[in-house]
């Protein structure tokens, strides 16, 4: 089975959930009083896909303004990119429209883009309709899911449909995406699109 | 009495081969009975010349807020005669100061009333706001609120207002506000220009000592921006709102604030070592030594709020301020608890000017062992975290990890060990080493609010030891609930509580045992022999 490994980066205003959306995929827990994310954080969390293994290689990114040029650090070179916002907050979905901006503009050409819209569990204090944020991201070709990290709402999907749209490994591959070929492992179960 | 203290001292039990100082170690260090009279002989003094910084005390803190010219004087070393000029110096001028404040102490005295009135308008909780006893507000040279706190800044832009109009007012007049003493409040005024930060303090510890709190927060503050950043901001547009900058960084300055409440440390610009058998600290120094990349400049491994080791690129040496940044950044941040942390991080006293990236992981999830890796590149994440990977592999292979672990489940060491008859506790700072040792908080002392009356005395003792006018070198103190005693030589500062039942004469025959127990440890309290790259 091949391994490829996927450098997947999380973008979006601070306090959105992104630690939370990764904890959540890495580590399946959630803490409530949780931090903000100093700088970057990052993980790694491998998963099987049809019959490739695809390793994450997760960069969290800090929300804050101070972070924000850092960003291209992150975004250089990723497969993938996950732009968070709060379905709570109608502000966080317009910080989340000039990420597309910049990403587009500065970012890598093949990236996947997926739209995540956190804390649907809190659909009592909702600002961002999930029609106008499906709209959003149909007309920019992006992945969207609403989530909840907190309640284990679609984490794995974003994961999942990332996998999907990622280019299939053969000709010219992609640029950002390495791919290396290992010998099967026999403990992976042989289920797919198995996550966590 | 003493030959009692004494017959019980001769009871201490090594239990650990590991403690004996090897004889290398015997051979160079003095055994007089008086050690530690000359600074580079004193109990734990380093064996190689420190890791630190060259630290005397908090002169060299405060030092550069006075933007003299000749600071160096205090940087390089504590030769006294041009220590105590400058103190005089400094005095002097404090002197001057005060006077021309007292004139305005009236006026002053009615704007606080007024401005307090306003926060207790726009407060809901004024009471219990207006209770704390230490507040801490930083503001832009426009009077923009930075940070408060307590409280929201939005309800306290004029309470800031006022702040400021008092800096100028006084500062109009060609002179500088530094305080002002009125009903057992202290306010305390550091402008560090393009930031203000006062400090509204119910307390009876010198303005010196609250100036250094503030210092504290201002380098917090430069720490996570840059000095250059920060100017810069300024220049652009004077009414800039820094909040925007410092966002979701609260809890770091917060933190801090209660860290000097706590920790001596910050108090006597020094570090606390986990205490480890020097065996067990060497292997992990060298395993340290051996996992280094090109852009590294300092590996520390942190124990909780304690060292337990420093391995630095050669020629290059960390200020003790830095080096409590880095560790308030640590405690208080949980987002380090899982994945590797990859983060800017301006050590202002190194340099204010420029970032360094700091590589920042725990060692296993659940331990308190936190690996802080500092590299000039921050594209270097990768090369770090092989380090770390590198590091581990070396500690597993020699077993040290198990060591390590076990040191770290331990607590720290009980005052009875020293088989010293009501003393309760002890802050010892071996000045050459930028080190100290306290053992753990006994019982009295546990509760935070002893815990924090307790520092608070050790500050207050700190305090009159290095008056700018007229410093100390003993002071006794005897309280209801503890007798104190505190003295400084210029190689080490000791501080010492006993149970209200000492004496005065037993205190003083402590001092010798104490020193002498902290020699025969030391290889086990302190880095004797710090490494680089």
């Amino acid at each position: 089975m091949s391994l490829r490994e996927l450098k997947v980066c999380l973008l979006g205003d601070t306090g959105v959930g992104k630690s939370s959306i990764v904890w959540r995929f890495v580590e399946d827990s959630f803490d409530p009083n949780i931090n903000p994310t100093i700088g970057a954080s990052f993980m790694t969390k491998t998963v099987q896909y049809q019959n490739e293994l695809h390793k994450f290689l997760i960069w969290d990114t800090a929300g804050q303004e101070r972070f924000r040029a850092l960003a291209p650090m992150y975004y250089r070179g990723s497969a993938a990119a996950i732009i968070v916002y709060d379905i709570t907050k109608e502000e966080s979905f317009q910080t989340l429209k000039n990420w597309v901006k910049e990403l587009r503009q500065h970012g890598p050409p093949n990236i996947v883009v997926a739209i995540a819209g956190n804390k649907c569990d809190l659909s009592d204090a909702r600002e961002v309709s999930e029609k106008d944020a499906k709209d959003y991201a149909d007309s920019i070709h992006a992945i969207f899911v609403e989530t909840s990290a907190k309640n284990a709402i679609n984490i794995n999907e974003v994961f999942i449909q990332i996998s999907q749209r990622i280019p299939v490994i053969d000709a010219d591959g992609g640029s950002a995406v390495k791919g290396f070929k290992l010998r099967r492992q026999p403990s992976e179960s042989t289920r797919e699109r198995t996550c966590c | 009495m003493a030959a009692d203290v004494h017959n019980k001292g001769v009871s201490w039990e090594i239990k650990n081969g590991n403690l004996a100082p090897s004889d290398r170690l015997r051979q160079d260090r003095s055994d007089s009975p008086t050690p530690g009279l000359v600074e580079g002989t004193e109990p734990g003094a380093g064996q190689e010349g420190a890791m630190f910084v060259h630290a005397q005390s908090f002169e060299d803190l405060t030092a550069d807020s006075e933007s003299n010219t000749d600071n160096k004087s205090a940087e390089v070393g504590d030769s006294n005669p041009e220590n105590a000029q400058k103190a005089a110096l400094e005095g002097g001028e404090e002197e001057v100061q005060e006077e021309s404040l007292e004139a305005e102490q009236e006026e002053v005295g009615k704007e606080e009333v007024q401005s307090s009135n306003k926060a207790k308008e726009e407060d809901v909780t004024s009471e219990t706001w207006r209770s704390h006893r230490k507040h801490v507000f930083v503001l832009s040279e426009a009077g923009k609120p930075i940070y408060t706190r307590y409280g929201t800044e939005e309800a306290l832009s004029s309470i800031m207002g006022v702040m400021m109009l008092l800096m100028s007012f006084v500062e109009d007049k060609k002179n500088t506000i530094r305080s002002i003493h009125a009903d057992g409040y202290r306010v305390v005024f550091l402008r560090k220009s393009p930031l203000i930060l006062v400090g509204v303090f119910r307390t009876s510890c010198s303005d010196r000592e609250l100036t250094r709190e503030l210092h504290y927060v201002y380098y917090q503050i430069v720490s996570l921006l840059t000095l250059t950043q920060l100017n810069h901001v300024f220049q652009n547009r004077q009414s800039y709102d820094l909040r925007r900058l410092l966002a979701g960084s609260e809890h770091l300055t917060d933190s801090l604030l209660r860290l000097l409440d706590r920790d001596p440390g910050l108090l006597l610009s020094a570090v606390m070592c986990l205490p480890l058998a020097s065996s067990a600290r060497d292997v992990v120094s060298s395993s340290l030594q051996a996992a280094k990349a090109k852009n590294l400049v300092f590996s520390i491994l942190l124990a909780g709020n304690r060292l337990v080791t420093l391995v630095r690129k050669k020629d290059q040496f960390l200020h003790h301020m830095d080096l409590h940044l880095l560790f308030n950044l640590v405690v208080s941040s949980s987002s380090f608890r899982e994945g590797e942390g990859w983060t800017p991080i301006c050590l202002p006293k190194f340099n204010p000017a420029g970032f360094f990236h700091a590589h920042i992981s725990y060692l296993e999830p659940a331990s308190d062992l936190c690996l802080i890796l500092v590299s000039t590149d921050r594209e270097d994440f990768f090369n770090l975290s092989d380090c770390k990977k590198r590091f581990l592999e070396r500690l597993r292979r020699r077993s040290a990890y198990q060591s390590l672990q076990e040191a770290l489940n331990m607590p720290s060491y009980p005052v009875s060990q020293v088989g010293i008859p009501e003393l309760r506790h002890f802050v010892y700072k071996s000045k050459s080493s930028g080190l100290y040792t306290s053992p753990d908080l006994p019982a009295p002392y546990q509760e935070e609010e002893e815990h924090e009356r307790l520092m608070g005395l050790y500050q207050h003792l700190h305090s009159c030891l290095h008056n700018p006018t007229r410093p100390l070198r003993y002071i006794y103190r005897c309280a209801e609930t503890e007798n104190l005693y505190a003295l400084v030589t210029s190689g080490f500062e000791l501080y010492l509580c006993f149970s209200p039942l000492g004496t005065k004469g037993l205190a003083v025959s402590a001092v010798n045992k104490l020193l002498k127990w902290i020699r025969k440890e030391e290889d086990r309290l302190f880095i004797l022999s710090p490494l680089t790259y």
